[in-house]
């Protein structure tokens, strides 16, 4: 009953089992292990599957199908044909609010990027406390938006924390209308987003400085490298692959911000401050738009997928050999 | 949490590196990491501190300290039945969400690392794409189909979807984990007699314990944070959850900055304690996950 050739590690055996139990194979194993092999399979995989199909994939299904009708929830469908969509691409609230979107995924890029990788290069020092300065760091990450939202907008509320403070380093002169002014309004709330993510940022190159191998700092410093040398000709391009991760990730988060915007602002004062998700719950279901809202959505996902396939096809494919490079390609 | 790692590691990471001898820094680091932490933690410490002080004080100093100390904000918070009631319900459902998906994701996982079948390839392809599936942008529909099962004001209505859109995430770190764990554990459990669903539940699930953890936990606190999908799901007050409430709290007192600082900061204290907790497995997970 020991006799198990390597390979059918679990077909033949099985049958040994039963055997020793005390029941004869009436049929050949094969057969019945196969079936029992069906069974299992659907046992271990319906579950998942049901619940992945019923809500991830068919709402979006069902965004696609409710995006063609004129539809406010409680009255009959309207077949509209391409009618809410180009609705959405004539309106230019909307335009604005995906506008919105890309200068905050611009900004991330410019500015987000290289404070996230000074940070990083800072905390990668072994400076007594590093430990404790990590995770100071990295604690704003785990607070819900709606925490962070909260806490900023009382801290910029007029002659608040931040104006106090500003004056009281000499920047009087800086002190804004943080959340009204329709011209700040965005730049704030992007603060706002980098106080909160920054920490995502530089632990993921941490752990990305982790693989470069010390010796390469010696050899160079033996060559007569300066530490700025060393940093920008051997360690950043070691980053590579972290940096273009953490870049389609932080894209694709400014794409769909919503939790932060709506609570701080509804997207005003007068729509500056709207996204695209924030515009969705206004008119799609604020107002019961629930057609219209569909369509939006539907622009939303596609802006994000056409993203991460263009990104995947061009930044990513050389150096991940991941899930989502298999998709594409 | 898009691109998978493989379980081999690159070569250059093949060497553990080597501790560089501690160095004193320059003064210029030491100020860089003041104002960095400074920034990090003064609106954390403003939240704080501010539940402890009146709103004169507040609005007199709004970076001073408590002075004097006064405590009826938080106590006034820490004993009204909404705030402990949305405390209950956020865990309630981020408990349900994370269990959902630690018993389904981990018997697909097993499903799809360790069986041969046509079209396993093509299913798992189906849960990666998932990954780039926003719920901003499924939150409509799902809200309109929740209204027809009759899931609105249901705590199931907020952690099956939940649960749903963490999966791909959980099959990307499941599978390749549960395919490194080397056949003969597989050969020796069948030699003994288990059947290949005895040999998941009593030695892949086990072993697989490091994996399920990090994959719990991240599950744990995109639930606990979520606030659309509650927000389409909820509208009556008895059933919100934390960030809901934090959020109504705000906009309900809006003059009264103390109490909504102590309510804010009270919200707080669970999932920073769960930081503290489990950094090992949000960083490692996350990490892990995503590194190419």
């Amino acid at each position: 009953m020991t006799t198990t050739d390597s390979t059918g590690r679990v077909a033949t055996p099985a049958t040994t089992v039963r055997t020793r139990a005390g029941r004869a194979p009436a049929r050949p194993a094969r057969r019945r292990t196969s079936i029992a092999k069906r069974l299992e399979l659907l046992l271990l995989l319906a579950p998942a599957m049901i619940m992945f199909i019923g809500f991830v994939l068919a709402p979006i299904a069902a965004a696609v199908y409710y995006g063609f009708y004129k539809w406010t929830g409680f009255s009959p469908r309207v077949p509209f044909g391409f009618g809410n969509y180009k609705r959405a691409l004539h309106d230019t609230v909307f335009l604005h609010g995906l506008g919105h979107n890309l200068i905050i995924a611009v900004l991330s890029v410019a500015l987000q990027l290289p404070l996230s990788i000074a940070i990083a290069l800072l905390l990668n020092r072994r400076i007594p406390g590093r430990a404790v300065l990590r995770l100071v760091v990295f604690a704003p990450y785990v607070l819900s938006e709606a925490i962070t939202a909260v806490v900023w907008l009382l801290m910029l509320q007029p002659d608040g924390l931040v104006d106090h403070s500003l004056r009281a380093i000499g920047l009087g002169s800086l002190v804004q209308q943080w959340l009204a002014n329709t011209h700040i309004v965005l730049y704030t709330l992007f603060i706002v987003i980098t106080w909160k993510y920054i920490g995502f940022g530089v632990i993921l190159l941490l752990a990305g400085l982790q693989n470069v191998p010390v010796e390469l700092h010696e050899a160079a410093a033996i060559d007569g490298a300066s530490s700025w040398q060393v940093t920008r000709r051997i360690v950043l391009p070691l980053l590579g692959p972290t940096i273009r991760i953490w870049i389609f990730l932080s894209i694709i988060g400014s794409l769909q911000l919503f939790d932060l915007v709506w609570i701080m602002t509804g997207g005003g004062p007068a729509n500056a401050s709207d996204t695209m998700a924030t515009y969705l719950l206004e008119h799609g279901f604020t107002s019961y738009q629930f057609g219209y809202g569909s369509a939006v959505a539907v622009i939303l996902f596609l802006v994000c997928f056409a993203f991460a396939l263009l990104y995947q096809r061009f930044a990513l494919r050389r150096d991940t050999e991941g899930a989502l490079t298999r998709i594409v390609g | 949490m898009t691109v998978l790692q493989s379980p081999v590691r690159p070569p250059l990471a093949a060497t553990p590196p080597r501790r560089r001898p501690f160095s004193l820094g320059t003064p210029f680091t030491y100020l860089a990491a003041v104002v960095v932490i400074g920034i990090t933690v003064i609106p954390l410490l403003f939240t704080m501190l501010g539940g402890f002080r009146t709103n004169a004080q507040i609005n007199a100093h709004p970076a001073g300290v408590p002075h004097p100390w006064v405590f009826g904000n938080y106590s006034e918070v820490l004993s009204s039945g909404i705030f402990w009631r949305a405390m209950f319900d956020s865990a309630l459902i981020a408990v349900t969400a994370t269990l959902l998906v630690l018993v389904f994701g981990s018997m697909a996982g097993y499903a799809l690392s360790r069986y041969d079948f046509k079209g396993r390839e093509a299913i798992y392809t189906l849960f990666t794409v998932g990954l780039l599936f926003p719920i901003s942008a499924a939150a409509l529909p799902l809200y309109l189909l929740l209204r027809q099962f009759g899931l609105l004001e249901h705590l199931l209505g907020v952690a099956l979807p939940e649960a749903a859109f963490s999966l791909p995430v959980t099959i990307v770190i499941l599978r390749p984990f549960m395919r490194a764990i080397p056949g003969e554990i597989e050969d020796a459990a069948v030699v003994d007699g288990s059947s290949r669903l005895g040999f998941f539940w009593r030695i892949l699930l086990p072993l697989s314990r490091p994996a399920l953890t990090t994959v719990g936990v991240l599950a744990f606190v995109t639930s606990w944070n979520q606030y659309l999908l509650p927000l389409l799901v909820f509208s009556d007050p008895n059933n919100f959850t934390l960030p809901l409430a934090v959020a109504s709290f705000q906009s309900q007192y809006t003059q009264d900055t103390a109490r909504i600082l102590a309510y804010t900061a009270s919200s707080m204290l669970p999932a920073l304690g769960l930081f503290i907790f489990a950094e090992r497995h949000i960083v490692g997970g996350l990490t892990g996950s995503i590194k190419g």
